[in-house]
């Protein structure tokens, strides 16, 4: 098919406002599938973006539409992650597209995450068309909506597809206005290949699978390729293209079209996204623009439970990380937690996902340590190192200063609560830099922040004091800085390093504090005193005692049903089992995760 | 193994006036119009295992609850009069059956002696009539009174009462109270046992761990609940109760039979819903479905117990009325033995431990025995080894080490 009859496109969205259910009733609605075919959310494959509602992998599907000028269009609709950790593969996913389509929400107006992607959107020359889902709810307002899209953002909105994509109200004018309002690609078949990868996936069989968007030249079986950044080269096994949940084989990709690169290729760090795929033998003078490297924002500490799944553990990261190029991780060891690894992840979703999927899909049971940033820390000999572990501070004297990472946030809230709302960033040392009205009830809050203040659990907070009515974007800004110190916890009298972490000056005493009372709480009453205490640089500067057991003792006599005795005995054993040995103290693995939650209300 | 063994025989009656507020035991309140097929059903159970327990003789017969004494008293000679012909039952049986004071008549009381029943244990739990109000017991104090005096007119010389301690808004001196009123009446034997709020009961619901903090502060601390156990071992043993085991204190000579047998490990037989059984090294289990129980073919039951002691491993038997069958091996019967026999003052008796497995304790748990005694919550002698009075506060910690 020429490329006339192509359109590359993707949906940009909110969090929430139908984005992946727009994509399903694009794929019921061109034919390739029937509803019988059709999972729930096609696009969304794995068990946790179906439980969470987001999207974590993009996926790509390609469609075939009769449109009503009686002609067939290729639609290859190119699904985009959700969340603020994905930023970058969102932009790449963005550069193989030529339009984007913005649903938004026809009660809840524009969001923070909508500005953000749409500007990424508009940043790589897409055309925009707006489309407002959710029109059959009762607080539907699509007319406010439609205002406020051209006030804020300044596209044109009139006239735009009012939809429910639930519903499968509205479809038709969506697919239609694809078909006009985006350009067709216009790349050069002839010329040498020039490729983006925009994702990358790992199979066990056909090695790694590279998601490619074609904007010159002609890949096929046998074509020599090389990633212009990488360096990596391998000759293609294998093209093709995407239908829904499966790879199809064709014989050859050409300018503008989207598809897969097959080319035992065993490492998906070897096809980074970003990258640029050519032929060796006749590669194309310059590369894509804007490829980067992919850099671990949050770093924490992963152990297993049980210290015999070490190995397990491994086997299991090893096997996440052919398929996610973001995961970092190298072993390391903590006197509290024994063998485990230290990791690095694009943010905190990003972090909790892989937790969780090793937890799900490779049954290990985790200990995680407090999640940090990097920080670069300057000695005084003018050397400066990087640091994922507070474990590996440099004695403070050693020290001159140190460098925090600061990002940019936005902050949309209604009226009612820019009050709380500015408090919290207060509270989290952000820097005040502008609020604007974007309509006559919603404002748009910038702050500088540091990274570490909401990487704990600010996205909680958020919700909380705003009832829900504020959402959060930001991007990393740069190092600054800041007056830091390594907070170490002492469990009767010994530090507990898997415990330490670094924390701004000013809050010291009052996460010191915070975490002893909430450790108070975790560990179970020896048969002594079991004294926590926090401390900065050996001076102690909070303590809280977990009082000596008194009784525990339950001497019913069930009628001689002693098997049941013996259960609660059991049960009583196990959870020691369950329990880390720090000196002569027993800590529960729950303490080292929920001393992460300090600010929930208890 | 021994010969001509001693058995002990327990017999559930599942049946209450109505359920109290902290009661997690099998028991249905009301239903007397299934009294009479459930006894019948009783009588089959006993029947049928008579074979099986053969020669073994009984010397101690235990009909607890729910609440025994709401049945027809004809009804309990029917069961007694079943267990004597059935069974080879000793001389010097112990014959107690559990009562709730406000069940009790002078004619029901002479129909148990009649019957053979020697004991009698009386659930008074509270003294104080606010308390046993709070606890939803039946009966008041005074109720509590009148039957006691009639159950000493009806000749009953071994007479049990039952409190609990650590009741909600009870202060020390209100427990005190309790203690002086039951010591002067002289019953010659005391359980006290601490009151745990058990999952399900209503009291769960006010004071378990998901209930308001306000209300749970009524609960005493673990450290007023150990000053109310103190005060009760004092008190009694100064009334002339020894303790000889966690919960239970008797005048010389009125140790309970029946409880001393379930932690030295004698074999006993449990009958009717939900009873628990131990025969040879195998622990089984009734259910506690009343349907499956009043239909259940126990011939077919007694044959798989049998079957059981010699074949493993087992299978899972829906179509029966037994819930579990558990052939214990020999490390889960030592365990038993280690955490069982810590409940008793007396201690875990070293020449029994060793005429069962040809070890002594210290050969098979000396790590554990050692770390004890080093933490002071075991201690030993010639014969026994025992938890200390601190071992008492920690028995669950000290015997969790033993499973």
């Amino acid at each position: 098919m020429d490329q006339q009859h192509i359109r590359n496109f993707c949906i940009v969205a909110h969090i929430d406002h139908g984005k992946s259910t727009l994509a399903d009733r694009i794929i019921e609605k061109t034919g390739l599938l029937t509803q019988r075919e059709m999972q729930e959310q096609v696009l969304d494959n794995m068990d946790l973006e179906r439980e969470r509602g987001i999207t974590i992998k993009a996926q790509t599907v390609r469609t075939i539409y009769k449109a009503k000028n009686g002609e067939e269009y290729i639609f290859n609709l190119i699904d985009t992650p959700g969340h603020v950790d994905f930023n970058y593969e969102v932009s790449r996913a963005l550069a193989a597209c030529d339009g984007a389509i913005l649903i938004v929400d026809a009660a809840q107006g524009i969001e923070a995450q909508t500005l953000a992607n749409v500007y990424l959107a508009l940043d790589h020359d897409l055309e925009v068309f707006p489309v407002i889902n959710k029109i059959d709810l009762p607080s539907a307002e699509p007319q406010r909506v439609i205002e406020e899209i051209e006030d804020v953002i300044g596209i044109e909105a009139e006239g735009c597809p009012l939809i429910s994509a639930k519903n499968g109200i509205g479809i038709e004018d969506v697919l239609e206005a694809v078909v006009e309002k985006f350009p067709a690609p216009k790349g050069d078949s002839a010329a040498p290949l020039k490729a983006l990868i925009f994702d990358s996936l790992y199979d066990p069989y056909k090695g790694v699978i590279v998601f490619v968007r074609i904007f010159d030249g002609t890949v096929k079986k046998g074509t020599p390729i090389k990633m212009m950044a990488t360096g990596a080269t391998a000759d293609v096994v294998e093209v093709g293209y995407f239908g829904a949940g499966q790879f199809i084989p064709c014989d050859e990709l050409s300018a503008g079209m989207v598809g897969y690169i097959t080319a035992s290729i065993k490492n998906v760090k070897d096809t980074a996204v970003g990258d640029t795929v050519t032929n060796r033998e006749n590669p194309c003078e310059n590369a894509l623009p804007g490829y980067k490297k992919v850099l671990s924002m949050v770093y924490c500490g992963l152990y297993p439970a049980d210290g015999a799944k070490y190995p397990d553990l491994r086997d299991a990261l090893e096997k996440l990380q052919l398929n996610d190029a973001s995961l970092f991780y190298e072993p390391e060891t903590s006197v509290a937690l024994g063998f485990g690894f230290r990791c690095g992840f694009l943010g905190l979703l990003h972090l909790e996902v892989i937790q969780e999927r090793l937890e799900r899909e490779y049954n290990l049971d985790l200990v995680t340590t407090a999640p940090g940033v990097i920080y670069k820390v300057y000695k005084t000999n003018g050397e400066m190192i990087e640091l994922t572990n507070p474990s590996n501070l440099p004695d403070p004297s050693e020290i001159d200063h140190m460098e925090e990472p600061v990002v940019k946030a936005e902050i949309m809230v209604t009226k009612d609560f820019i009050g709380p709302i500015m408090e919290l960033c207060q509270e989290r040392r952000g820097v005040y830099i502008s609020m604007e009205y974007i309509e006559a009830n919603r404002a748009l809050l910038k702050y500088d922040m540091p990274l570490n203040e909401i990487i704990y659990d600010f996205f909680d907070a958020l919700k909380s004091r705003s009832k829900g009515y504020a959402s959060f974007d930001y991007e990393l800004k740069g190092y600054e800085r800041s007056k830091l110190v390594k907070l170490d916890i002492l469990i009767n009298h010994e530090e507990v390093d898997a415990l330490s972490f670094i924390v701004f000056e000013g809050n010291a005493y009052e996460r010191g504090r915070k975490m002893c009372e909430r450790l108070k709480e975790e560990i179970p009453r020896h048969l002594f005193e079991v004294p926590i205490q926090a401390a900065i640089g050996g001076k102690i500067i909070a303590r809280e005692t977990v009082k000596a057991l008194r009784k525990d003792v339950l001497a019913k006599c069930y009628g001689g049903d002693i098997t049941r005795k013996k259960k609660l005995l059991e049960k009583q054993k196990e959870g020691k089992k369950r329990m880390r040995q720090i000196g002569t103290v027993e800590v529960p693995q729950a303490a080292f995760m929920s001393v992460l939650k300090l600010d929930e209300d208890k | 193994m021994k010969t001509n063994k001693e058995l002990e025989i327990y017999i559930h009656i599942p049946f209450c006036v109505r359920k109290c507020n902290y009661c997690d035991f099998l028991s249905f309140p009301g239903c007397e119009d299934i009294h009479g097929e459930y006894v019948r059903a009783l009588i089959r159970e006993v029947k049928a295992y008579a074979g099986l327990y053969g020669n073994r003789e009984v010397s101690s017969v235990f009909i607890g609850g729910g609440t025994p004494s709401i049945l027809d008293p004809a009804l309990t000679t029917d069961i007694s009069e079943t267990v004597f012909t059935s069974f080879n039952v000793a001389g010097d049986v112990e014959f107690t059956i559990e009562s709730n004071p406000g069940t009790l008549s002078d004619k029901k009381l002479l129909s148990y002696r009649t019957a053979g029943i020697n004991r009698i244990s009386m659930g008074l739990q509270s003294a104080d009539n606010d308390m046993l109000r709070k606890l939803g017991r039946i009966h008041t104090y005074e109720e509590f009174l009148d039957n006691y005096d009639k159950a000493r007119k009806a000749g009953f010389e071994n007479i049990n009462i039952d409190l609990i301690s650590g009741l909600p808004g009870e202060s020390k001196d209100g427990f005190e109270k309790t203690l002086r009123k039951v010591t002067g009446l002289r019953p010659e034997h005391i359980s006290s046992y601490g009151l745990i709020i058990e999952p399900g009961t209503p009291f769960f619901d006010i004071y378990g761990e998901e209930a308001e903090a306000e209300e749970r502060k009524s609960l005493p601390s673990d450290e007023e609940e150990r000053a109310i156990y103190y005060m009760t071992r004092d008190i009694l043993k100064d009334a002339g109760y020894h303790q000889y085991e966690i919960s239970n204190y008797a005048l010389k000579g009125y140790e309970c039979r029946h409880n001393k047998g379930y932690w030295t490990r004698k074999e006993y037989a449990g009958f009717g819903l939900g009873a628990s059984s131990m025969y040879e090294e195998l622990r089984y289990k009734n259910t506690p479905d009343i349907g499956e129980y009043l239909n259940a073919d126990f011939d077919k039951n007694v044959q798989t117990v049998m079957a059981d002691v010699s074949s493993e491993p087992f299978e899972e038997r829906d179509e029966l009325a037994l819930k579990e069958i558990k052939k214990l091996s020999k490390e889960e019967s030592m365990s038993e033995m280690m955490f069982l026999g810590l409940r008793l003052n007396d201690g875990v008796c070293k020449q029994m431990f060793y005429d069962a497995y040809g070890m002594l304790p210290k050969d098979v748990y000396g790590k554990e025995i050692a770390k004890f005694k080093a933490e002071e919550l075991l201690d030993e002698n010639d014969k026994y080894v025992y938890l200390t009075k601190k071992g008492m506060d920690l028995a669950n910690y000290v015997m969790s080490a033993f499973v």
